[in-house]
């Protein structure tokens, strides 16, 4: 009975994650109706700030996960891991990130710079970041197709490789070190400065 | 190549001093490589002063004109190139063109520090018979007209008379120009695309396109996103021959320390082997075509003046270094017949009085951004005049290769400071802005501020939302000129 539940519970999860950021991203990209209506959302945000993104305000839904969506409860909402971001001089921030939130609007709320041009829509590649130990980077779920596309544009380019705002705070990831590319110019795997338009 | 002053102290005690005078800069143009130059230099120096000035009374360059209508994402860097527009220390200026409006040299005198990141405007050419011919256009041109810009609206190209279209190329612009010839049009009228063009798009008869590339798959200059979107579309029929797939060795050799051109291969491998065929009056089918080098093109006997057809030298790849192969003509020739021709083969950037400029290579020389006075080796530093962007390496890259870019560009320039490189510019007091904008005032130049831009961006939304559509561009000088002139009825 309780091995049901348990594997009930994790399909749901499944369903609930594809359906929060596959079916999402893919509407992104389609560029019908619904991504149309999308961009005046992203014109009106105010911003008193040059450099702060607080156009993430409304960026929130875009990167639901689903802790939101378990039976754990509320209290999941206000649990945070802590998160270390290297920048290109070497220099290292600790930060908490909530569980839920990508690592791109983390960045953008400790005033970390991580470029985020097209805002999370998974139409560039300037919130490149490295995730330093192997073991952090397996625990993340596979790029989908939409994300690798976008990863083969990135400077810097590494076995490690993912886009900031596709890497979303779990409880496991607690400790992950992720370094902004320049940081590691000598690490990067494939060299290859890509050249396309 | 960098030639160093020997003069550090004598610099910094000056630049203690000139701390108090900001640093005028002046940025033309208003694209990715001119705004991401304007953040960095704002972030950089707390008292500089940047003014962006562009030729069109809208701002953005090729995010507003070259970004196709159905890739509303990759527009969504607007918003932050707006806030740098819209940053205290910054204004922007539209209808200002370099070379008219005002010159280099004026530029020059004015700040203290000049960077062009004017793009290129022109094209690349073949030099093969009949490229005069009706009905051969540049895809810089077709891109133009169906995003809008003002300058696009005459192109008027005839899409009734015939069923094919040839695209010469196979990069990313290529399969924008395929995916807007193909897509239904009931899909891109909810974009941002221009009315005159969705109108035409309506009412044309194309149904066959051929994107043609003289190298092989393993060569192409697209990516994945792009050829993904275009592979998906709706009701296509793709073709792709398979023996056009056969991977030679040096084939493999680039394939793999190559991610992007991996993939790319294996997408279109899947396409080649996996599409059925449909069946249908008014198919749409789209050929992907390997190793053909256009060798001329075809007049039409009925309706003369008017291209009819292109010939192809078929080829064979070619080592000519280690990953390099370059196509090579075997003599075997080939028609595709059309109606028209679209050449997506490069763009190539025009140069401006007092600019040096390598007409070889289309971009103006320079070392990390530091403006040469020729392309030899003995060339000097031009002082206080910088690059950046495609007039700096060439039209390539994406968005964001622009970032980097500026952020060398930028690095060049504080470093040019802090050694005294620009000591001779930044020792005098440059009139900057109020210069700038007395000197247009002089000449009767009608300037075009954010906040007119703004009116602009209101009235085309507006316009947009009855339609069902993000906007509705405003796509001639005297609408854009209007608009910036009307009250503030529709200002948010």
């Amino acid at each position: 009975m309780l091995n049901l539940n348990s594997r009930l519970a994790r399909v749901a999860i499944s369903i609930a994650k594809h359906l929060s950021t596959r079916d999402y991203t893919s509407m992104c990209r389609a560029g019908y109706t619904p991504t149309a209506h999308l961009q005046p959302l992203f014109q009106q945000n105010s911003l008193t700030n040059l450099y702060k993104g607080s156009m993430f305000k409304k960026h929130n839904f875009l990167s639901t996960t689903t802790s939101n969506n378990t039976a754990e409860g509320g209290s999941e909402q206000n649990e945070t891991i802590s998160v270390t971001f290297v920048d290109k001089d070497g220099e290292e921030k600790l930060i908490k990130v909530p569980i839920g939130m990508s690592m791109l609007e983390a960045a953008h709320q400790n005033d970390i710079e991580l470029e985020g041009a097209c805002e999370g829509s998974l139409a560039c590649s300037t919130c490149h970041v490295i995730v330093m130990d192997v073991e952090y980077y397996n625990k993340l779920e596979d790029p989908t197709d939409e994300e690798n596309d976008m990863l083969d544009l990135a400077f810097g380019l590494c076995e490690t490789s993912r886009l900031g705002c596709q890497v979303i705070a779990t409880p496991e990831l607690d400790g992950v070190r992720l370094a902004l590319p320049a940081a590691t110019r000598n690490f990067a795997v494939d060299g290859y400065v890509p050249k396309p338009h | 190549m960098r030639i160093f002053r020997a003069r550090k102290l004598l610099c910094r005690s000056f630049s203690n001093t000139l701390h108090s005078e900001p640093l005028r800069v002046c940025v033309v143009g208003s694209g990715p490589a001119g705004c991401y130059t304007a953040e960095k230099m704002l972030k950089a120096r707390e008292q500089a002063q940047v003014d962006i000035i562009d030729r069109l009374p809208t701002p953005f360059g090729l995010v507003r004109s070259g970004v196709a209508p159905d890739h509303p994402e990759t527009k969504i860097v607007v918003n932050q190139f707006s806030r740098v527009a819209q940053h205290e220390r910054c204004s922007f200026f539209g209808n200002v063109t370099l070379g008219s409006s005002v010159s280099l040299s004026e530029l020059r005198r004015l700040y203290h520090v000049v960077v062009l990141a004017y793009g290129a405007e022109s094209d690349r050419n073949l030099g093969i018979p009949g490229e005069n011919l009706k009905g051969v256009l540049s895809a810089r041109e077709f891109v133009w007209w169906y995003n809008g810009h003002p300058d696009g609206q005459n192109l008027d190209p005839d899409l009734k008379s015939t069923d094919t279209a040839v695209i010469l190329g196979q990069g990313n612009v290529a399969l924008d120009v395929a995916r807007i010839l193909l897509r239904p049009t009931s899909e891109l009228a909810t974009t941002d695309i221009a009315s005159h063009a969705l109108a035409t798009l309506e009412e044309s008869s194309i149904r066959v396109v051929y994107l043609v590339g003289r190298r092989g798959p393993a060569q192409a200059a697209c990516t994945a996103k792009e050829l993904r979107e275009v592979l998906g579309i709706k009701n296509l029929d793709i073709s792709i021959q398979e023996s056009d797939l056969i991977l030679t060795p040096a084939d493999e050799e680039e394939l793999k320390s190559n991610r992007i051109h991996r993939r790319i291969f294996e997408l279109l491998s899947k396409a080649a082997t996996s599409r059925p065929r449909h069946a249908g009056l008014n198919q749409r089918r789209l050929h992907f075509v390997f190793f053909r080098k256009p060798d001329s093109f075809q007049e039409s006997k009925d309706n003369t003046g008017h291209v009819s057809g292109v010939r192809f030298e078929k080829t064979v790849l070619e080592s000519v270094g280690p990953g390099k192969q370059i196509a090579v003509g075997t003599g075997e020739f080939e028609d595709i017949k059309c109606g028209i021709v679209l050449k997506s083969i490069g763009y190539k950037s025009v140069p401006v009085d007092g600019l040096p400029f390598d007409h070889k290579k289309g971009i103006v020389p320079n070392d990390e951004g530091r403006v040469l006075s020729d392309t030899s080796d003995t060339a000097a530093l031009e002082e206080g005049l910088y690059v950046c962007g495609w007039l700096k390496r060439g039209p390539t890259g994406i968005v964001a290769t622009n970032l980097y870019c500026a952020e060398e560009t930028v690095s060049s320039i504080l470093e040019d400071l802090e050694n005294g490189v620009l000591i001779s510019s930044t020792a005098a007091l440059k009139p900057g802005r109020n210069g700038l904008l007395k000197l247009m005032h002089d000449r009767n130049v009608r300037i075009v501020s954010f906040n007119d831009w703004e009116k602009i961006d209101s009235e085309e939304r507006r316009l947009g939302s009855s339609r069902n559509k993000p906007r509705e561009k405003l796509a001639t000088w005297n609408e854009l000129l209007t608009a910036t002139a009307e009250g503030t009825e529709y200002s948010t």
